[in-house]
Formats: C-alpha cells, sequence, structure tokens
C-alpha cells in the first residue's frame, strides 16, 4: 500500500484571487449587465445601421468606401467596450471603496493595494472580452464582417475599454461622491461617443476639432476596430493605434496605484 | 505538551515563548495630529489582551498597524516575529482582523461571504467549505448559511464578521470594537463565543470603550487616552491600585451636588463630582453611606457598588470612558 503524497500546490497569486471576487459576485449582478451587452448593440445597429443606414446609403452610396452599416458597426464595437469599461471603472470601483467596502475587506487579507487593483482590472478586461466576443457575433449576424482579421477586434475593443477603465478607476479612488462621474459622463464620455467617428468619419469635423478628436482614445479605438474588421489594415497607423491604447492603460494603471494607495492605505 | 487532537476553531498554539506582538516607542501621526504617541507593550501567546479607552483614544490607529492595514509613522513593531512594513502580506495571511465597521458583501448569502474570504487565503473549497459548518455552528448561524447577508440582524452580522475572521485559522485574532452598536444580548451571545475562543488558545487583542467588556474578556488591558498608555494590568490588578473596593455613588437635584460635596469633603480619601452624580470611593460602602446619612444628607439616589475599570479611568484621566 502507497501513501499518497499530497501534490504541492503553488500558491494562486494575490491578483488573481481578487478577481476570483468579481466573477464569483458576478452572479448578482449578470441580468443588468445583458442590456449594455447585448440589447443596445442590437437595437443600436438596426436602428441605425439598418433603419438610417438606408437613408444614408441611399444618399450618399458610400461612407468611406463602404455602406453605412459595415461603417457604423465596428465603431459601435468600439464605443460600446468605452461604455463598458467607463460604467465598471465607476460605480463598482467607488462602492468597493465607500459602500460595500469590498477593496477593505481584501486588504484585511494577504492581498495588498496593487493586488486589489489589478484584479479589479482584469475582470474588466474579462468582462470586455466576453462583451467584445457577443458584439462581434452580432456584426457577424448582421453581415457586416468582411475580413478574418475582424477576429482581433475583440482584443482591440478590449484594448479601447482598458484604455477608459484603467485611468477612470485612478479618478474614481479620488472620489468622496459621483458628482466628479455625472461630469466625467456629461463632458467626456457622451461627446466622445458622439463625435469620435463612431456615426460619421472626423473628416466631417471641422478642422480644430478634427484635431481634438484624434487625441482621444475612443478614435483610435474606432480607427483600429474598423481597420479590422473591413481589412483595412496599415501596418504603422494601426500599430500606432494600439499602442496609444495599450499606453494609456499603462498610464492609468502607474496613476491607480498611487490613487488607491492613498485612498485605502492611511 | 501535545494538543488535543479534536477539530478546533483556533490556530495551533505550539510555541516557542516568544511574544506575538512586540511594540516599542509606536507612533502614528496623521499629518500633524498624533493618535498613537509613542506606546510600548508586548502581547503572549494565548492571552487576551486589550485597549480600554474613549472613542479618539488611539485604539483603532493601534489595531491598524498591529494588522498591517496602516502603516508605522515612527517607532518598532513586530507581528508574529515579522516586520509589517516588509512582510505585512505574510503576516495577514496569519491573523484574523474583525473590523469595527463590517465589511460584507450583503448582496451575498452568509456562505458566500465565508466562501469568497476563504479563497483569498487561496484555500482549497472543500476545505473551506468544511471550516464553514464548524464555523457557522459556533457563530448559531447555521441556519441562516443560504440566506442574504442584508437582512440579518447586527448581533448576527458581527458573529459572521468573527467567524469569516477565523476561516483561515488565524494565529492572532484582532477585534475592534466588538460590541459596539449592539443590544445586551448580542453581547453576552457574542463575549460568550470570544470566551470559548479564548478557551481554545486563541490570542485575542481587543478594544473597547465598555469597561465590562474589558473586564470580562481581557486577561490584561492597558488603558488608553490622547494616545498614550496610562496603564497596563490585568484588571483586578488596575482596580486594586487605582481605586479602592467599592464605591458609592449619590445624586442630588440639580444643582445641589457641589454643595453636598463641600460638606462631605473629608469623608472619604477620594471624591469626584460628576455632572449628574457624586462618587464617594471608600473600602466599605455601606459604612460610608451611613456616614452620609448622619452628617444630615439624604440623596435623591444612592447606590453601593463595587469599582470598576471606569473608576480607574477616572482616576488615570479624570474623564469618563463614555462623554
Amino acid at each position: 500500500m502507497t501513501l499518497a503524497v499530497p501534490r504541492p500546490r503553488l500558491a494562486a497569486p494575490l491578483w488573481l484571487r481578487a478577481l476570483r471576487y468579481w466573477m464569483y459576485q458576478y452572479k448578482r449582478t449578470w441580468r443588468g449587465s445583458i442590456t449594455t451587452s447585448f440589447l443596445y448593440p442590437v437595437l443600436y445597429l438596426s436602428a441605425m445601421g439598418v433603419g438610417l443606414g438606408s437613408l444614408v446609403n441611399h444618399h450618399s452610396h458610400h461612407i468611406d468606401g463602404v455602406s453605412y452599416i459595415d461603417f457604423l458597426a465596428p465603431g459601435l464595437l468600439a464605443a460600446t467596450a468605452m461604455q463598458v469599461g467607463g460604467n465598471e471603472a465607476m460605480y463598482p470601483v467607488m462602492g468597493a471603496i465607500k459602500w460595500i467596502r469590498t477593496y477593505f475587506a481584501m486588504l484585511a487579507t494577504p492581498l495588498g493595494v496593487t493586488d486589489v487593483l489589478l484584479g479589479h482590472l482584469a475582470w474588466i478586461a474579462l468582462r470586455l472580452t466576453a462583451v467584445t466576443t457577443i458584439y462581434l457575433a452580432i456584426m457577424a449576424a448582421f453581415g457586416t464582417i468582411h475580413s478574418p482579421f475582424a477576429i482581433l477586434g475583440a482584443p482591440a475593443g478590449v484594448a479601447c475599454g482598458m484604455a477608459f477603465a484603467a485611468p477612470i478607476c485612478a479618478f474614481a479612488a479620488t472620489q468622496q461622491n459621483d458628482a466628479g462621474f455625472s461630469a466625467l459622463y456629461r463632458f467626456g464620455l457622451i461627446p466622445l461617443f458622439l463625435f469620435s467617428g463612431t456615426f460619421f468619419p472626423v473628416t466631417q469635423l471641422p478642422g480644430w476639432l478634427q484635431a481634438v478628436a484624434r487625441v482621444t482614445p475612443l478614435y483610435h479605438g474606432v480607427a483600429l476596430c474598423r481597420d479590422l474588421t473591413l481589412g483595412r489594415l496599415s501596418l504603422g497607423p494601426d500599430l500606432a493605434h494600439g499602442a496609444y491604447l495599450v499606453a494609456l492603460v499603462a498610464v492609468g494603471i502607474f496613476v491607480a496605484r498611487r490613487t488607491f494607495a492613498a485612498r485605502l492605505v492611511t | 505538551m501535545p494538543r488535543v487532537t479534536s477539530p478546533s476553531l483556533a490556530g495551533t498554539t505550539a510555541g516557542d515563548g516568544q511574544p506575538l506582538v512586540v511594540a516599542h516607542d509606536l507612533v502614528k501621526r496623521f499629518g500633524d495630529f498624533v493618535a498613537v504617541d509613542s506606546i510600548d507593550f508586548e502581547i503572549a501567546r494565548g492571552e487576551s489582551y486589550g485597549l480600554l479607552g474613549p472613542n479618539g483614544a488611539g485604539k483603532t490607529s493601534t489595531m491598524r498597524m498591529i494588522s498591517c492595514m496602516s502603516p508605522v509613522t515612527a517607532g518598532s513593531l513586530r507581528v508574529l516575529g515579522l516586520d509589517p512594513a516588509t512582510d505585512g502580506s505574510r503576516i495577514r495571511g496569519r491573523i484574523g482582523l474583525v473590523p469595527q465597521e463590517d465589511t460584507l458583501d450583503l448582496e451575498l448569502t452568509v456562505l458566500d461571504n465565508l466562501m469568497i474570504y476563504g479563497r483569498y487565503f487561496d484555500l482549497p473549497k472543500k476545505e473551506i467549505r468544511a471550516r464553514a459548518e464548524s464555523l457557522l455552528e459556533f457563530s448559531q448561524l447555521s441556519d441562516r448559511a443560504h440566506d442574504k447577508v442584508e437582512p440579518l440582524s447586527g448581533g448576527m452580522k458581527r458573529r459572521l464578521t468573527i467567524a469569516r475572521a477565523l476561516v483561515s485559522n488565524p494565529e492572532l485574532l484582532i477585534l475592534d470594537e466588538p460590541t459596539t452598536g449592539l443590544d445586551p444580548q448580542a453581547r453576552h451571545l457574542l463575549w460568550d463565543r470570544l470566551y470559548r475562543l479564548k478557551l481554545e488558545g486563541v490570542t485575542l487583542v481587543i478594544t473597547t470603550h465598555y469597561m465590562d467588556e474589558a473586564e470580562q474578556l481581557c486577561d490584561r488591558l492597558a488603558v488608553m487616552d490622547r494616545g498614550r498608555f496610562a496603564a497596563e494590568d490585568t484588571p483586578a490588578a488596575l482596580i486594586a491600585r487605582y481605586s479602592t473596593r467599592e464605591v458609592v455613588e449619590l445624586r442630588f437635584p440639580v444643582g445641589a451636588g457641589d454643595d453636598a460635596a463641600q460638606s462631605l469633603d473629608g469623608l472619604v480619601e477620594r471624591l469626584e463630582v460628576l455632572p449628574d452624580r457624586l462618587l464617594l470611593y471608600s473600602d466599605d460602602g455601606d459604612a460610608t453611606l451611613e456616614e452620609v446619612h448622619g452628617k444630615g444628607l439624604h440623596p435623591e439616589a444612592s447606590l453601593v457598588r463595587r469599582s470598576t475599570l471606569e473608576d480607574v479611568f477616572l482616576r488615570l484621566t479624570g474623564r469618563t470612558l463614555v462623554e
């Protein structure tokens, strides 16, 4: 009879343990997320892509060389990622600090501030992966996928969403109430949603406004996703779009580490 | 000495005799405000150590440093022989914290809360479930295991927080004001549970502003006020040293208190004038009360009681525990 020797387990990394919490509690909130992740994309694509699109195509024949819905869909992919990334970084972060105080529960265990932050960001990235993948499936159903590179639209969407999530997490940790969130929506997310090339090319904007738009994250997310789903890749510009988004994520994490530490470890 | 092998709630007490917590000239500053002003203490394995003091004394700040959630400003602190500045994560993996404000997830169930907490320590799910069962029984929450936490009473939530802190089998359990805000019945149930933990050999560090809690639960305690230790000893020794055996409490009509105090001057060694009553400290309360009546004074109400830690605090700081 042999003695079973227990295999030594590698301890799970601390940030992963934080991620597990968010995955566990998702069973509480997943129903609400169906609206933003699934319903809205379908409604927008139908109403604007098909409904408005038929008018636009009739008038202009091509937008940027393609039918309106083909132009619109990747824009909405990036914009949806922005919305999900932004939303997940606002109230859930504030709730974890002020109301449910999840972060403080975590910090009483082996987890430290960086683990708490990375675990939450990893969760947002996971949500974005699901949302962008589902969106691509919806796009395929509407017949707007024209390239095998479209599958990279998912990681591109994730990068776009995280480019918002990371800095907004950093911001959320500094807020005592949601007044800042209202301002962020009003002066940030909603204008970006409308004017970053999602619904019409930024070349339609007056020159100075174009320049402003080209600096914003959603513009790059939209441009990258569009190039991927339409199969119109040019290495230089598209790598630049991607690098811009990744750089924003890095900066966001860098700043968030500081704001989280300032708020959580006094 | 071999440990009893029955399933226990506590961490091991196999010991090398080293104190679990050692603090030397410990300071905590928030900007210009000094919350903890150079305190020294040692907490031995298996003992129940208390910090007794009013709100704002610096108790919570001290606890947060011991539990490695707040950095030490100056002085030295060693928990389980390790330095919180460099080994905070390791220390937190071996201690349990019951914070002043609950950090339970109200939307999840009682069992869920235990599960997610155990997973922070990377305990296998099977193990957490097994421990959860015995912990829920210990906390008398077994029949609420699958209920959402939100509708539970304050006492139940606190018991759940204690159960949660024990999931990882900590060597040291830190409780910050464990019964504040609870009704008397809940408090007594909690004391009973904490007393059992003590018997199991769990090392407890408790802060409180209730003198009855300190007397009941603590083997030794430090009287803390405005960031400093005013005294440190066992409850009985503190009372013997800083107070008499008995106290006579007298209530007079509003305004008559000071006159009464004047006429009683010299009757007893120590007399305290509080806003609502007079306290006469003597070793024989009944005899003293008779003498008060003998002087022609007839207070509205009077009672004779044993000295408590409240009297110790009053003697040391000139103030009451609860303002």
